[in-house]
């Protein structure tokens, strides 16, 4: 479904990202994992369309993927992903008037009826139920992510983008979170793509764990080279070794530390 | 005893200092008058609040010996409408091109350059122009104020606009929005608070604009009468006018904010990130 053919990210001299070569079929659910500023999040901004490769192909059912964001590609950012001058319940019917042709997005008569019995459920499932009428300010981090997920599910997207959802969540939250996304991932027969800083969150969910690291070191030009996938690794079939290896490459600075 | 920093009145305190000052000056104001007055009775520069009352009176609920009109309310109502028409227009066209301008860069690339230009242009030097190319009449007045402050609206409302997280205009997109939905329903709601605060700090400059105005060339309004009797030193009238145009601005300060509150509770709440 998403093919990458050799792909390069460069801003000036500054390589991002280099010699990406992957493949991904539907239904697979992806996590990303690499330190910060690998170039896992500008990859995700090249699915969602705000980036564009430098060089290479980056192709959706081998046609190349559109430069701007579109409803086939959901996303949930780590914050902002909401509108905070409407309501819970507002936020998701909004989801439903804009995929209808119109100059002003509002609906009317029926078709509002219809599409705020549609929010009512999806807001069911994500569990907001209690909280459709208050304003996104009113509401806790994590209950703010599953209204930006439950819009996301409403414009009934292929792909799901998730760029750090849970980073500023508390760890007991976030494992409801991960049900949650595990549950709606399976219902919805999504394609999903989610970066993370945690590594035991990218071993934990998902069918397959993408590294991104430098293959090359220049101690001289640190950015004259860029990132790659340096693990591809199906998840549920790893010993605990592997996991140790993957943590140390991820936090050099604190294994030259300890040692 | 604590850090200076670190005293705060309570709220009985707070007001007795709040209103101190102006009981001060109202007192300073009252020993001085008294001693003028009884130095010279006929004195114009500090009128007593008996003479001030009285001209009030007169001006206020006494028709005009010469045209039958209340002159006060006159003045009020010409000024008022001026205002409200220049502020109004200001407030539709700073809205306008901010919200274009700050969403759109193929307009912003067009436009920006010139407003900023033009928002370094005086206001009150184009004065004669406006005199000259609409007249002495009304809409010369309307138009010194609305272009003294749809510079200043617009280039407020544009960086509100560009504050405004790209996330949320990413998102709508992956939720099929098209431009003019994004500029109806995304951005155009959370400026609207925006104008209302612009607005309210640039009803400063609209008064200057047009008390500026209707001292050069009018026949009615509070900026005419202040500058007309200053001839006469009528101190009894320009005092109790200038207080009066200073409650309508706060006065509308007030309106304008209680609007805000009641019609955009979750800007007023802080929810605007």
């Amino acid at each position: 479904m998403i093919e990458a053919k050799n792909l390069w990210k460069r801003y000036g001299d500054n390589v991002v990202l280099e010699q990406i070569n992957i493949r991904v079929a539907e239904r697979e659910f992806i996590t990303m994992v690499g330190t910060s500023g690998c170039g896992k999040s500008t990859f995700l901004k090249m699915l969602l369309g705000t980036e564009t490769a430098s060089s290479g192909e980056l192709l959706l059912d081998g046609q190349p993927i559109s430069t701007e964001p579109g409803p086939d590609r959901g996303i949930v950012f780590q914050q902002y992903s909401v509108f905070p001058h409407m309501t819970v319940l507002e936020n998701v019917m909004a989801a439903k008037a804009f995929q209808r042709r119109g100059i002003t997005g509002f609906l009317f008569g029926s078709a509002k009826t219809a599409a705020r019995k549609e929010a009512a459920d999806i807001l069911e499932q994500v569990g907001l139920s209690h909280a459709l009428n208050r304003y996104p300010h009113e509401l806790s981090g994590g209950m703010k992510q599953r209204l930006a997920i439950a819009q996301a599910l409403l414009a009934k997207p292929r792909i799901l983008l998730l760029d750090e959802p849970f980073g500023a969540l508390d760890p007991g939250i976030r494992a409801d979170m991960h049900e949650l996304i595990l549950n709606l991932w399976r219902e919805y027969k999504l394609t999903v793509f989610m970066v993370t800083h945690d590594l035991k969150e990218g071993f934990y969910l998902g069918t397959r764990l993408w590294v991104f690291d430098k293959l090359r070191h220049d101690p001289q030009a640190p950015n004259a080279y860029g990132a790659s996938i340096t693990y591809d690794l199906p998840v549920g079939q790893m010993d605990a070794s592997l996991y140790q290896e993957i943590d140390d490459s991820l936090r050099p600075i604190i294994t030259v530390q300890n040692s | 005893m604590k850090r200076l920093i670190n005293l705060t009145p309570s709220p009985v305190l707070s007001a007795v200092l709040a209103l101190l000052p102006f009981v001060l000056i109202l007192l300073v104001y009252v020993a001085a008058s008294d001693v003028r007055l009884e130095a010279n009775p006929n004195d114009k520069l500090l009128p007593s609040f008996s003479q001030i009352g009285d001209t009030l009176h007169r001006m206020a609920f006494e028709p005009s010996k010469r045209t039958g009109e209340y002159l006060f309310w006159q003045d009020t109502a010409s000024s008022l409408s001026r205002l409200g028409m220049g502020v109004l227009i200001a407030a539709s066209l700073g809205l306008l091109l901010g919200i274009f301008t700050g969403a759109l860069p193929l307009v912003n690339s067009g436009v920006s350059p010139l407003l900023t230009v033009v928002s370094l242009v005086p206001p009150l030097a184009l004065l004669p122009i406006l005199f000259i190319v609409f007249g002495l009449g009304e809409l010369s007045k309307v138009m010194l104020v609305a272009i003294g402050i749809t510079p200043v609206i617009a280039r407020d409302i544009q960086r509100r606009t560009m504050e405004i997280p790209a996330e949320q205009l990413v998102k709508a997109q992956t939720l099929g929005a098209s431009t003019p939905q994004i500029l109806i329903r995304v951005l155009l709601p959370q400026l609207l608070p925006k104008l209302i605060d612009a607005v309210r700090l640039s009803l400063g400059a609209g008064w200057l604009f047009l008390i500026a105005a209707e001292a050069i060339a009018s026949t009615d309004g509070l900026g005419y009468r202040i500058f007309l009797v200053r001839r006469y030193m009528s101190m009894d009238v320009i005092l109790p006018y200038v207080a009066w145009i200073t409650l309508l601005a706060f006065f509308f300060d007030v309106v304008l904010g209680w609007v805000s509150r009641k019609l955009f509770p979750w800007h007023a709440q802080g929810g605007s990130q």
